[in-house]
Parts: structure tokens; sequence; C-alpha cells
């Protein structure tokens, strides 16, 4: 049952991957990321790693890809102009991940495993529990300390974005 | 989950400083124009209590929050050193925005979460508390940048540091990850006892040392990694420029010593190499570029540069000494870069308020004769340049007297002679805008002349300056001796 779904969202990745950048419609290309990026979810969701697929959704199909649009929209790029001879430095990032890629899966029978909690304990409690315990225990001052970050960001940005912050009756 | 009392009293005055900026942020829509200045004293009111609390926590070496954070006399020097830099940059800020007509309360509010970021910055005990502080602090700073929006300079400082600061903070989190990777753990004591068990070998920390070294350079303004420096510092509003060129170096001086000697003090033969070149780089590049400006805020924006290097000899030749000489090194750069707030902050403040038809005397050209029009300023100016160029018996000269014995006992007496040199280098330029001063006669009509435009609250900012320099320069030793305190040890 399992390798049924991972052959099928596999092949599903592998085939919108393709259609990114084939595709000569730059908003098609979008929505083909799109697909690609809930079917990265769900090879997580096999995995049981249910919090990574939750944000996987959340983050990149929720907010990385309306950026994406954003900027197709607001610079309404046509679509022969797209391609600038990306060819050689495409190919050769290709090639160099290849390698990686091979030389991971031959090594990770001798590679040591990370730290930290095992999986099995994860898969025990659930991994979204855990990670919610450890951000409001051992991670909370960080934790906070993002929240402020965000905080920032948020007003910063309706700051420079307000009109008339110069007062102009004196 | 449990937060115990213990923890939450020892981030007490974090939690006074965001306290205080939430309140500050939220009274502002409320607040008629003409009130805002309560603000700033809201403001100052809480740094005030956190000078008391701090003050008592200059003992001890304790964590709270599971070793995120750490409270011990290293962190309380920088935490008291910032409170006084921020107290002062709002001081200075009541005056500037009023002649600059920038009349925003988020501002106070933004100083403060700024502040709260540097706290968190020196007092992480765990990497990822450092760079959590050291986002808040530059996401607060690139805002602060930027609130000049009618002029086109200060939209592009407040760009130009965004951009470069997140690529800087990237770098940052590269090396981060691969000490993560390394040590299994982001806490700076485990990564220690990491690299004592493996050995400095390991070509993934040599990597990890290089990116962060960047990193960390990045927000320390050192050649080569000062690119945006400049522009930033020129075209921020002024009380800013103060705020990024005295408090952002501190806290990042702060946040950089611990790392380095905390988490990756075992591997100091190696860094101290790698900082050797980033210190002869910045002294050379930082005096020698600063010669030909004609800007004012440009010359002092190089100037900061320079001064980075000069403390940078102190943890090149702590790092190359074990014990007590390594004590000494990193005390004189504490001591350096207290002495430099000083000075700094006092230079900048003036800049700010000499103002010709409204407009910033910004241009070296504008101080021509400023000695007859207004003397006091001008003496001020004195001080503050002489004590810049470390010429005795200003505070400037005594923060670079201890860092060259610290070179010269360290047995790195090269190094001490090189920045000599460059220290002789840098007295032309700081007394050509002396004599630009007192020598030359004024130009163009009266009215078309710059003047300092006085307020208690910049004259109180200027009196602190002044204080802070002549008489650190004239009895260094309590400073010193709360240096020698909480500098950090080579174990």
């Amino acid at each position: 049952m399992n390798h049924i779904f991972f052959f099928y969202f596999a092949a599903v990745i592998a085939g919108t991957s393709v259609l990114v950048v084939a595709l000569r419609n730059p908003v098609y290309s979008a929505l083909a990321l799109l697909i690609m990026f809930f079917h990265v979810a769900g090879l997580y969701v096999t995995l049981h790693a249910e919090f990574l697929a939750a944000v996987q959704i959340v983050v990149y199909a929720g907010a990385i890809l309306v950026l994406y649009l954003f900027v197709v929209m607001l610079l309404s790029i046509r679509s022969e102009e797209r391609y600038h001879n990306q060819l050689p430095v495409a190919g050769l990032l290709g090639v160099t991940l290849c390698t990686e890629v091979l030389l991971l899966l031959i090594q990770s029978r001798t590679a040591p495993s990370a730290p930290g909690r095992s999986v099995e304990a994860a898969a025990e409690t659930g991994n979204t529990e855990m990670i919610g315990e450890a951000l409001y225990s051992t991670y909370l001052f960080p934790f906070e300390v993002a929240s402020l970050i965000l905080l920032v960001a948020m007003i910063g940005a309706i700051i420079l974005a307000k009109k008339d912050i110069i007062e102009t009756t004196e | 989950m449990s937060i115990s009392l213990q923890d939450l009293l020892a981030i007490l005055p974090e939690l006074i400083v965001i306290g205080a900026a939430c309140l500050v942020l939220a009274l502002d829509p409320i607040l008629e124009t003409a009130k805002k200045d309560l603000l700033a004293w809201l403001t100052l009111g809480a740094l005030a209590m956190c000078i008391g609390v701090t003050s008592s926590q200059m003992t001890g070496h304790t964590y709270a929050f599971s070793n995120m954070v750490i409270l011990d006399a290293y962190a309380a020097f920088w935490k008291l050193l910032l409170y006084l830099v921020t107290g002062l940059t709002v001081l200075l800020s009541l005056a500037y925005l009023k002649a600059e007509r920038l009349r925003i309360g988020e501002y106070y509010g933004f100083i403060l979460l700024a502040l709260a970021g540097m706290m968190v910055m020196v007092s992480g005990a765990d990497l990822l508390t450092i760079y959590l502080g050291t986002e808040l602090m530059s996401l607060s700073l690139y805002v602060m940048a930027g609130l000049k929006r009618t002029e086109a300079r200060s939209l592009e400082a407040s760009a130009k540091y965004f951009v470069l600061g997140a690529f800087s903070s990237g770098i940052l989190l590269y090396g981060i990850s691969l000490l993560y990777g390394l040590a299994g753990s982001t806490s700076l004591s485990v990564i220690a006892e990491a690299i004592t068990m493996q050995g400095t070998s390991n070509p993934i920390l040599s990597l990890a040392l290089v990116l962060l070294a960047v990193g960390f350079g990045f927000k320390l303004a050192v050649v080569p990694f000062h690119m945006w420096t400049p522009d930033v510092y020129q075209g921020s509003p002024t009380s800013v420029t103060a705020f990024m060129a005295v408090a952002s170096k501190a806290a990042s001086f702060g946040a950089f010593l611990r790392v380095f000697v905390e988490g990756l003090g075992a591997a100091s033969a190696d860094w101290s190499v790698l900082f050797t070149i980033i210190c002869l780089a910045t002294l050379a590049l930082g005096n020698l570029v600063a010669i030909v400006q004609t800007s004012i805020k440009r010359m002092l924006a190089y100037s900061s540069i320079a001064h980075a290097g000069y403390a940078l000899i102190g943890v090149v030749v702590a790092g190359g000494h074990r014990g007590d000489g390594a004590g000494g090194g990193f005390a004189s750069v504490l001591l350096y870069i207290a002495i430099y707030s000083f000075m700094t902050l006092g230079a900048f403040a003036l800049i700010g308020m000499l103002r010709k038809e409204g407009q910033e005397s910004e241009n070296i050209e504008d101080y021509a004769g400023l000695a007859k029009r207004e003397p006091l300023a001008a003496f001020f100016m004195l001080v503050f340049l002489v004590s810049l160029a470390g010429i005795p018996p200003t505070a400037g000269f005594i923060g670079k007297f201890y860092i060259f014995m610290a070179a010269v006992n360290g047995g790195m007496t090269w190094l001490a002679v090189v920045a000599v040199v460059f220290a002789a280098i840098s007295a032309f330029y700081y007394l050509r805008i002396v004599m630009v001063m007192y020598m030359r006669e004024p130009e163009g009509t009266v009215a078309s002349q710059s003047r300092l435009e006085t307020s208690p609250a910049l004259s109180f900012v200027l009196a602190c300056a002044l204080a802070g320099v002549v008489l650190l320069g004239l009895f260094p030793n309590g400073l010193w001796s709360l240096a020698t305190h909480a500098a950090p040890l080579l174990k």
C-alpha cells in the first residue's frame, strides 16, 4: 500500500516539476508548482511527518507561491523572455545535484543517525505533539523572541508603507 | 511546560523593555501630537528600571530557560552599556526628531525592540537565541534607517541594509547549522565540549568558523564586509546612525566574543589567524578611505570601521594566548568599545544638530569657522575628535593604550606598531576637521552658515558624552576593573 502511494506521489512530483520549467505561461508554471507542493506534503504524510506536511502546505503553497504569483503579475513577464541561455548553468547544477544524491544513496547505510530523540519515540507520541512540547518547554524563550521578530516585521512594514508620516502643519 | 519564577526574574530587564515597547506602540495613536514627548520619557523610565535590575545581576553565573539564557558579569556589562547608550540616543532623538519634523511615536518603540534584541544577543547562551536576538535588532534597525521617507537616501540606506543584512544572516545561519551538525546541539557549552573532544582538524569546523566570522563580520562592519556601512550611516537619520554605530556595534561585539570564546574557544588558534587578517585589512582600509571623504557622516562611518579594527586587535591577541593574558585582551576590547561609544555618540549628536536653513550640515566645508560662530560647539567637537584620534588626556587614548599594551604583553608587538601607524594616519583626518573649524574663515552670508540648534535634552547628551570622554580619560581604573571582572575567559 505504502509503495503505491510513494510511486504515485513521486511520479506526480517529477511530472509537475518538469511542467514548471516546460510550460510557457508563468502562471501555469506557478500552478504546476502548487500541485507539486501538495504532493510533496503527501510524501511527508506517508513518512509520518504530519507536522512537516502541514508546514509544507501552509508555508510553501500558502505563502511562497502567492508571493511568486504576485511577482509574476506585478512584472507581467512575457513568456518568451523567460530563458536567458540558462542551459549551461542549469546543466552544471543538475549534474552536481545528481552526483550528490547518488553519493548520499551510497553512503546512507553507513552514515551516523542524527542526534536527539529517536524516530520511534516520535512515532509513539506523534511528532506534532513532540514539536509543540519542545517549543513550549525547552525552546520557549527563542519561540517568544521569534514572535517579537514577527511583530517588528509587521509594524515596520506598516510604518514604511503608511502615508503622511511627516507633519506638515506646524 | 513549566516556567519558574527564577527564569522570569532572570529576564526581567528584557521583559521591562519589551513591555515598555508595547506600551509605547499602544499609546502612540491615543496621545495627541503635542504630548508625544511623553513616549520618550516612558522609554527613559523603563531604561532606568533596567539599570537597577541589571546592576543587581552583576555577580553570579546562572542559566535560565533550559540553558538558553545566561546571566553573568559579561552580559551585565554589555547590558549596562546598552542602556546608557540607548538612553542618550532617546534624548538625542527628542531634539533631532523635532528638528527633522519626524514625529513618529513608533520610533521609540523600535528603539526599545532593537534594544531587546541586543540584550537577547549578549545574554544568549545558545546560538539559537543569539541568532534570533540579532534578527530582532537588525529588523528594527532596517525600519529605523528608512524613517526619513521623503529622502531617497534614507530609503536607499534602509533597502541596502536590509538586503545585505538578510544575506549576512543567511551566512550566519549556515555556519550555525554546520556547528549543529558537528555537535548535535546549538548550545555554546555543548559545542565547546564537542570541539574539545573531536579536535579542531575537522574541515567542517573550519568552514563553520569562516561562515560565522563572515556573518558577524557584516554586523561588526569590518573589512571586507563593510560595504554597507558608509551608505547606511550617511542615509539614515543621524540619531539612528548614532544608535547603529554605537549600540548595534557594542551588542554585535558582545555576541561575537561570546560565541567565539565560549563556544569556539578550543579553536582559538584557528580563528585568531583569521581575525589577524581581517583586523589588518580593517585598519588599513578604514583609516585610508576616511581621509578622502567630504561628508562628515561618511568619514565617521569609515572611522567606526577603523575602530572595530582596533578592537579586533584585543580579540586576536587574546585568541593567541590562554589564561590571564587572554583575559587582558578581552578586557581591553570591552573597555575600548565602551569608550568608543561615548565619543562616537557625542560626535553624531553634534552633527545631527548642526544645521543651516533647516538642513543638517553634513559637508566638512560647513564646519568652516565654526569656532567663531559657536565656540562651545566647536570645543565639544574638538574634544570628541581628539579622543577619536586617541590623543591624551582623552578616553580615546586610554582605550588604544590598553589595546596596545595587551598586544605587547601578548607578544604581538608588530601588530601594535602597525596599529600605531594607522592611528597616526587617522589623526590626519580627525584633526583636519578641527583645523577647518578653528583656522578657516566661514564662507557665505551669516544666514547660510550652520548653527547648533540647542535644546536641554541635547545639552544633556553632549554633557554626558563629554564627561564620559574626559573622566574616563583621567580616571580609567573604575571602568578597567569592571571590564577585567566582566571579560570572558578562554578555557
